[in-house]
């Protein structure tokens, strides 16, 4: 089978590899249809995941026709077109029963503070993933859902990720009636927080991002106020003269380690690698955020640490919360509010390609040109 | 730049989320509804894996399931080998593995060559999108990396 193969930072192609198989009596193969490229995987692209090792096939959002199941597979059988959420989880062991899919205790071998997920790094667990004609997919009574007759496979598609990953975010916000929420990044996970703050009645949503283009598609799609914060002296400053000197009721970081806008922080964090990756946006949150407000982080950071202003946060008396997104979790209630038309995640969907130019779709969205928001893989044509 | 408010009556599904009792300090894992206490329970069968798998020493025991992709290998493998001696909280443990990623592009250039496969950077890098897409980024790159190499080789006449 044909598979995205990642040869080093910003270098991917595609290769022939050999068809997966089951290795557990909870195992699938899926024939993968749909498969998009994350705002997560750029963070491997850029070579800032310990233990991305060279071969290894990305791609956690994925949708496919289930091709053989293990012996303990009751729910699925051969034919069914399903979902994937991107988190492997067992659903038996403590966190799976919490309802913390995304921090499964029995599919990762290499790391403790995260569950496995698909095609993400030997600190993710080390499976290959979706960016390929095939995959394995474990416990596949757990996560994988058969995909409703009415769906638009491209909506379902990013319900293994950006929707729900954008839709906790403002969960995790606690957003109260009228609130004012702040979230940093306009990809497809800010674009969902946002949609989805609306929801938990927000009165007031604000998008900052740099890339012009996607905060047009944001002003229209969310819909929020947008801000360029190239366009902006001082962030907080600015924040703060928004909301009548007090700051944000709720602050959402969707940008993670990869931020820009500080040349300190990425001098330190994205060109020598001594903190995490840039923190920049969660430092604006947390310093832009209303004393006892809530700071909702999504954004992915590395392993290590990062500079953040923590003196602020006990000072003002904040709530971090912060996770990845538990999609098996809150599938049910997205999938209710994409049937009411309460959201509708294909409109982000901007590039859609063969698998064999994965290096170019790597590319166009990492370095966002010619409009890119959402990349989708077609690893067996359309 | 936008200033104009958004109307929250025109947006589909406002506010049908509205949760007063989802505060900061409720909890979104249902421990009510725990049916585990994390000794006693039924735990998926164990995978037995045919391939090399580095654990983590913060787990007492293998995951049931354990992913396969790309076992350790070469010099970029010792070094991961070395690095999951240490806790997932030791700064050395990632530090080494970062380094062994860096070793392990370098193994994967010279696998390419060994197999006779010229590895064919540009393209893997996304260079067709870029000459479509950001022809003057491009310029710009390729008028630097011609500047430095000019700049070289004076430097080498000079001496
Ligand atoms: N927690 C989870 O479960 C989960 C799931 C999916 C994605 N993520 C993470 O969410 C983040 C966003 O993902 P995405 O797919 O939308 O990525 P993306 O790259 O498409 O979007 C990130 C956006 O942030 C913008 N940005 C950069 N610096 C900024 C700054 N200082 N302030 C404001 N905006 C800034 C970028 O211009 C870009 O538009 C990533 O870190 C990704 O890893 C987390
Ligand atoms: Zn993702
Ligand atoms: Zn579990």
């Amino acid at each position: 089978m044909l598979a995205m193969n990642y040869r080093g930072p910003y270098r991917v192609r595609v290769d022939e590899k050999p068809m997966p198989i089951i290795l557990h009596p909870e195992d699938a193969i899926v024939r993968v249809t749909r498969s998009c490229i994350c705002g997560s995987d750029l963070h491997l692209y850029h070579g800032m995941v310990p233990d991305t090792r060279v071969g290894m096939t990305f791609g956690h959002e994925f949708c496919g026709i289930v091709e053989q199941v293990g012996p303990e597979v009751r729910n699925l059988t051969a034919g069914d077109h399903v979902l994937v959420p991107f988190n492997i989880a067992c659903g038996k062991c403590q966190f799976c029963q919490q309802g913390l899919f995304g921090n499964c205790h029995e599919s990762n071998a290499q790391a403790t503070a995260v569950g496995g997920i698909f095609g993400y790094s030997h600190t993710a667990g080390g499976y290959d993933g979706g960016q390929a004609q095939y995959v394995r997919v474990p416990y596949a009574d757990v996560g994988p859902m058969v995909i409703p007759d009415w769906m638009d496979p491209d909506d379902a598609v990013l319900l293994t990720d950006v929707v729900p990953t954008g839709y906790q975010a403002a969960e995790m916000g606690g957003i109260q009636s009228g609130d004012t929420v702040v979230v940093f990044g306009a990809g497809p996970v800010g674009l969902m927080a946002a949609r989805s703050a609306w929801l938990f009645g927000a009165g007031r949503v604000i998008i900052i991002d740099h890339i012009e283009y996607r905060l047009d598609f944001a002003r229209t799609f969310c819909p929020a106020e947008v801000y360029n914060f190239r366009e902006i002296d001082d962030m907080v400053v600015f924040l703060k003269k928004q909301t009548d000197s007090l700051g944000a009721d709720v602050c959402i970081d969707a940008v993670g380690g990869d931020a820009a806008g500080n040349a300190l922080q990425t001098l330190i964090g994205t060109k020598l690698k001594l903190e995490a990756g840039n923190a920049i946006a969660l430092h604006w949150a947390i310093n832009a955020v209303k004393k006892g407000g809530v700071v909702s982080i999504v954004g992915v950071y590395g392993p290590t640490g990062n500079i953040i202003p923590i003196g602020n946060v006990v000072n003002k008396g904040i709530t971090i919360r912060a996770n990845q997104a538990s999609v098996r979790r809150l599938l049910p209630r997205l999938i209710d509010h994409i049937q009411a038309g309460h959201l509708n995640p294909k409109a982000m969907i901007t590039h859609r390609v063969p698998l064999a130019d994965i290096a170019d779709a790597y590319h166009l969205f990492s370095a966002k040109l010619d409009g890119c928001i959402k990349p989708v893989v077609l690893p067996n044509g359309a | 730049m936008s200033r104009e408010l958004v109307d929250t009556s025109k947006i589909p599904g406002w506010g049908v989320d509205a949760d007063t009792r989802n505060n900061p300090t409720y909890p979104i894992r249902h421990r009510e509804d725990l049916q585990t206490d994390g000794l006693n329970w039924d735990r998926p069968t164990q995978q037995a894996p045919d391939v090399e798998i580095l654990q983590s020493i913060e787990h007492n025991r293998l995951p049931a399931v354990v992913g396969t992709s790309t076992p350790p290998t070469g010099l970029s493998g010792m070094i991961r080998r070395y690095a999951f001696r240490r806790s997932e909280s030791d700064w050395w443990h990632w530090l080494l593995l970062m380094g062994a990623d860096r070793i392990n592009v370098v193994e994967g250039v010279i696998e390419d060559l060994s197999h006779g496969k010229v590895p064919n950077i540009p393209a893997e890098m996304g260079g067709r999108a870029e000459w479509q897409h950001n022809k003057k980024g491009l310029a710009v790159k390729v008028a630097v990396l011609a500047g430095v190499t000019l700049g070289l080789l004076a430097l080498r006449r000079r001496r």
